[in-house]
This record gives structure tokens, C-alpha cells and sequence, in this order.
């Protein structure tokens, strides 16, 4: 069964149409990209999962005692709040001295347990985010492009990390990233979003798809023109753009 | 021993300075010192129809301030700015108080103690007001710890662990309206605020987790109090403002030995 089921999602801020009509579901284990421009609606998404966002039309389910983690793309601690690393790992429930161990150890962090969250760098931050949202131990795990800040080494760690814990605790993992080389290679599927779902696949497919090109051009880097240039994918109808002639219709819609 | 009116004065702030600690940390972390303010100005207008209608005027005081906490709540993000909202609300709300009371006979007198407190008047119903009033706002903060330090850290994680920020919200305002209708006979409407942020704001440059931060604001908080009333006892001043004093010197205090600690260190 699915942990996570999106039926024709409509989200509207104000006059503005962020998601429209959005199907995905999400099964046990497997990592899903979901790429997209600037106010595409990625953020939303994952938002409208997490339950922070109600949507105007459609229905999410959710398994039964879903545990979801999340890690949010930028968290900003007030610096009247007081806060260590150790505490942050407890927040909302209390977990032992051993599980809050063996988080930091997890993460590579077992030095900084007393440190307060203000003095962490960029990649020590995330990687505690990451650990809070692990320590629950999450059936799925949402990443809002959580490595938004880290330079090239510290990206490319933290996606390690990622498929390590999918690895050893076989969670979902649904992320929203820029990075689209590094995640493509990682990701069991992708979604291209832009307000509506333009397309989605294996990386493969997706990036030879030419909705997805018309957003991002050819020219991401080599690692995509290592893909082969078919279309598997059928293309519904009803999006809002028009899509008949796969012609590059997209071109600053973001 | 409740007989005797200095025994019953210290109790009263002994029991203001520990309700408001814990909601006066989250007045601060969440940068809510306005809104504090704001309701606490409004609740003047509460004493005034509590009076005008002859019933409590904790009643009073409760219902209005839980009203303008609320309407700020449900008009904020609503194409205002918060200061603006808040600066209507607050002051409208304290000036048609003030007028309203000037309607009723015999109050006008009585008037000063409502805006800066009347400690030496406290009652034994008044005690058990207030002591009543702070175990429930320690009570409520306390069964929502970590949900609202969860939404105060950010909204997103806390809808992601199942917990709705806005009934966490909703626990901070009638909390506030608590604390304000408690204190109003030990401080006043006018220096209420005073009371929830300046104990917290100097717990924060000692304080390492939420937890020390809230202790060390009560104990602050307390301190205060014992000292403002002693000090005022002294030199026959009024203790609402004394006490406030006495916290704004802690404040200092502290600061400068942490500014010269971090100088150091």
C-alpha cells in the first residue's frame, strides 16, 4: 500500500494557482525527485503533505501511523531561544540519552551535543535537521531542498547520507532539490513540476522528456546527455499549457 | 499569617512573577512583546464594564483581554502590518476604558491603581485569585512544552509531527489573558509587559536550553518582586513600578556580566 496518495490536488494562494490537479503516490523505500523552476509549487507540495497546507480541491491519505520526517529548507532559530543541539533532537518527544547518542553518532555529529544550534555551520545544521527528522525513525522522509547553502563537498555528503539511511532504515524518501545531476542519479523516480505535474518517470525518461527540457535546457550539464533521447511517457491532457506539439511552450512560466 | 498585608502582598507577586515567566519566554522567543502589551492595555476596558456591571473584575479583565488577543490573532496576516493592528487595537482599547470608567461614579479615585496596581490592597480572595490563575497558566504551558516550543521553532515542523500551530497559538493567548488579569492588581495594565519580558530577557544571557531559561526567569521574576515591594516599603514608593525596577536593575546586572564575560571569554 501506499504511504502517501495525492488525488487531484488544487492549491491556490490567493489569486494565484500554485498546484493544480496534482496526482502522486508514494510507495515503501523508494526516493522520488521532485525537480521544478522557482514558484513551481515544490515547496507547497511538500507542505500539503506535512498538512501545513489545506488544499483547495483533492484528497491526501495517508497510511495508517505514518511517521514522516521533515526536513525543512531553512530553519531560522530566534536568538532569544536558547537552544543545544542535544535539546533540539528531543523536540517534540523526549528520546533517551542513548537514542539522542546514537542519532549524533549517525550523523557524524557526537562532539557537538552540547553546542548550541546558533554556532553550527550550514552543513552541521542540516545534518542535525536530518537527525531530528531520523530519530523518529520515518516510514518517509521530505526533504525541502535541504542543501540549499552547502557548497559542492557539503551537498554532495549529505546526499550520501541520504542514500545511506535509505539503505539502512529503508524509509521513503520524497526531496525537492536544484542539484539535478547529483539527484538524478539517486532518484528512483522524478517529477517535473511546474503548478501541474509536466511530467515524471525514471530519471531517464524524465530528462528526455521535452517538457522537461523546455524548463531547464540542454545544456544541465553532461550528465544528462548521457540519457537516450526517447519518450516512453504518455502526456494527458488538461494541464493548462499547451502540450500538442511538444514544442518548448514553457519558456518563462516559472 | 494571610492577616497580615505585607504577607499578602509578597504572596501576590510571589505568584504574578511565576505566572508570567513561562509565558513571558515565549512572549519573547516568539516576538510577541507588543501583543502582550496590547492586551494588556485592552484589559483596562474589561475592569471597566467589570465594574460598570458590578461582577469580578478578574472576569472582566479574562473575558476582554482573551477577546482582543483574539481578534489581533484572527486580523493579523490579513493585509495589515502587526504593529499597525496592534497599535489601534491597544490604544483604542485603553482610551474607551478609560473613558468608560470616567462614566461610572466613585471609580475615577480608584483609577490609578488599575493602571499601576495596588499591591498593599490585595485580598484573600484576591490571593486565591491569583494563585489560582497561575497554577492553571503553569499547568497549560506546562502539558504544551514541547508542542509549543516545536510551532515556536517553526510552524512546518510542527504540522509535520502532527501538532497544529495555531491551537499551540491559541494555548499562548488565553494564557496571556490569564497573566494579565492576575496581574493587574499587583502591577497594573500599563507595566504588565514589563513584567513578562524583562525577567525573560534576562534569563537569556544565562540560560543554555528553554528549560534553564524558564527557571532562571522565574527566579528572577521572583526576585523582583520580593525586592521591589521591600525596596518600596523603604522608600514609600509605589511597588507596581518598584518592582518593575528592581527587574530592569537584574537585567542589567546580568547583561553587562555577560557582555564582560564574552569579552573576556
Amino acid at each position: 500500500m501506499s504511504l502517501v496518495t495525492l488525488t487531484d490536488i488544487s492549491v491556490r494562494h490567493g489569486g494565484h494557482q500554485a498546484l493544480s490537479r496534482v496526482n502522486l503516490a508514494i510507495e515503501p523505500g523508494e526516493i522520488v525527485t521532485i525537480v521544478g523552476p522557482n514558484g513551481s509549487g515544490k515547496s507547497t507540495l511538500l507542505r500539503t503533505i506535512i498538512g501545513a497546507v489545506r488544499p483547495d480541491e483533492g484528497t491526501i491519505e495517508k497510511a495508517d501511523g505514518l511517521h514522516i520526517g521533515y526536513v525543512p529548507q531553512k530553519l531560522q532559530i530566534d536568538p532569544t531561544l536558547p537552544m543545544t543541539v542535544e535539546r533540539f533532537l528531543s523536540l517534540p518527544r523526549r528520546h533517551s540519552r542513548a537514542q539522542i547518542t546514537q542519532a549524533l553518532h549517525g550523523a557524524g555529529l557526537h562532539d557537538l551535543r552540547h553546542r548550541q544550534m546558533s554556532d553550527l555551520s550550514g552543513g552541521q545544521f542540516q545534518r542535525v535537521l536530518l537527525a531530528r527528522a531520523l530519530i523518529e525513525e520515518p516510514q518517509l522522509l521530505l526533504l525541502d531542498e535541504a542543501t540549499q547553502g552547502l557548497d559542492q563537498p557539503g551537498s554532495a555528503a549529505f546526499y550520501r547520507q541520504i542514500e545511506e539511511v535509505r539503505a539502512t532504515m529503508g524509509c521513503a524518501i520524497l526531496m525537492v532539490s536544484h542539484e539535478l545531476h547529483v539527484v538524478m542519479s539517486a532518484s528512483d523516480r522524478v517529477i517535473c513540476l511546474n503548478g501541474h505535474v509536466c511530467c515524471h518517470g525514471t530519471p531517464e525518461i524524465v530528462a528526455s522528456a521535452p517538457e522537461y527540457r523546455a524548463l531547464f535546457g540542454t545544456g544541465t550539464g553532461g550528465a544528462l546527455a548521457l540519457y537516450r533521447h526517447e519518450h516512453s511517457h504518455s502526456h494527458d491532457e488538461g494541464c493548462g499549457h499547451d502540450h500538442a506539439h511538444h514544442e518548448h511552450d514553457h519558456e518563462g512560466t516559472a | 499569617m494571610l492577616d497580615d498585608f505585607t504577607i499578602r502582598a509578597t504572596l501576590a507577586g510571589l505568584g504574578v512573577a511565576l505566572a508570567a515567566a513561562p509565558l513571558g519566554c515565549f512572549v519573547v522567543w516568539r516576538r510577541m512583546a507588543y501583543f502582550g502589551d496590547a492586551t494588556a492595555h485592552a484589559s483596562i476596558l474589561g475592569v471597566a464594564l467589570a465594574l460598570a456591571l458590578s461582577i469580578s473584575v478578574f472576569v472582566g479583565a479574562v473575558g476582554v483581554a482573551l477577546l482582543m488577543a483574539l481578534t489581533v490573532t484572527a486580523l493579523s496576516g490579513r493585509g495589515y502590518a502587526m504593529d499597525t493592528i496592534l497599535g489601534v487595537l491597544a490604544h483604542s482599547a485603553l482610551a474607551f476604558g478609560l473613558v468608560a470608567v470616567s462614566f461610572i461614579p466613585g471609580v475615577r479615585i480608584d483609577l490609578m491603581s488599575y493602571l499601576f496596581g495596588d499591591i498593599l490592597a490585595v485580598t484573600k480572595g484576591d490571593l486565591a485569585v491569583i494563585w489560582g490563575g497561575a497554577v492553571l497558566v503553569m499547568a497549560l504551558i506546562g502539558w504544551r512544552w514541547n508542542a509549543l516550543l516545536t510551532a515556536t521553532l517553526s510552524e512546518d515542523l510542527a504540522w509535520s509531527s502532527d501538532l497544529n500551530p495555531r491551537r499551540e497559538q491559541l494555548v499562548l493567548t488565553v494564557a496571556l489573558a490569564l497573566v494579565v488579569a492576575v496581574a493587574i492588581k499587583v502591577v497594573g495594565v500599563l507595566l504588565i509587559a514589563a513584567l513578562l519580558i524583562i525577567p525573560a530577557a534576562a534569563a537569556r544571557t544565562l540560560a543554555r536550553t528553554p528549560e534553564q531559561m524558564l527557571l532562571m526567569a522565574a527566579a528572577i521574576g521572583a526576585s523582583a518582586a520580593l525586592g521591589g515591594f521591600w525596596a518600596a516599603f523603604q522608600l514609600s514608593t509605589q511597588a507596581g513600578p518598584t518592582i518593575v525596577c528592581c527587574a530592569t536593575l537584574i537585567f542589567a546586572a546580568l547583561s553587562i556580566l555577560s557582555a564582560a564575560r564574552g569579552k573576556r571569554g
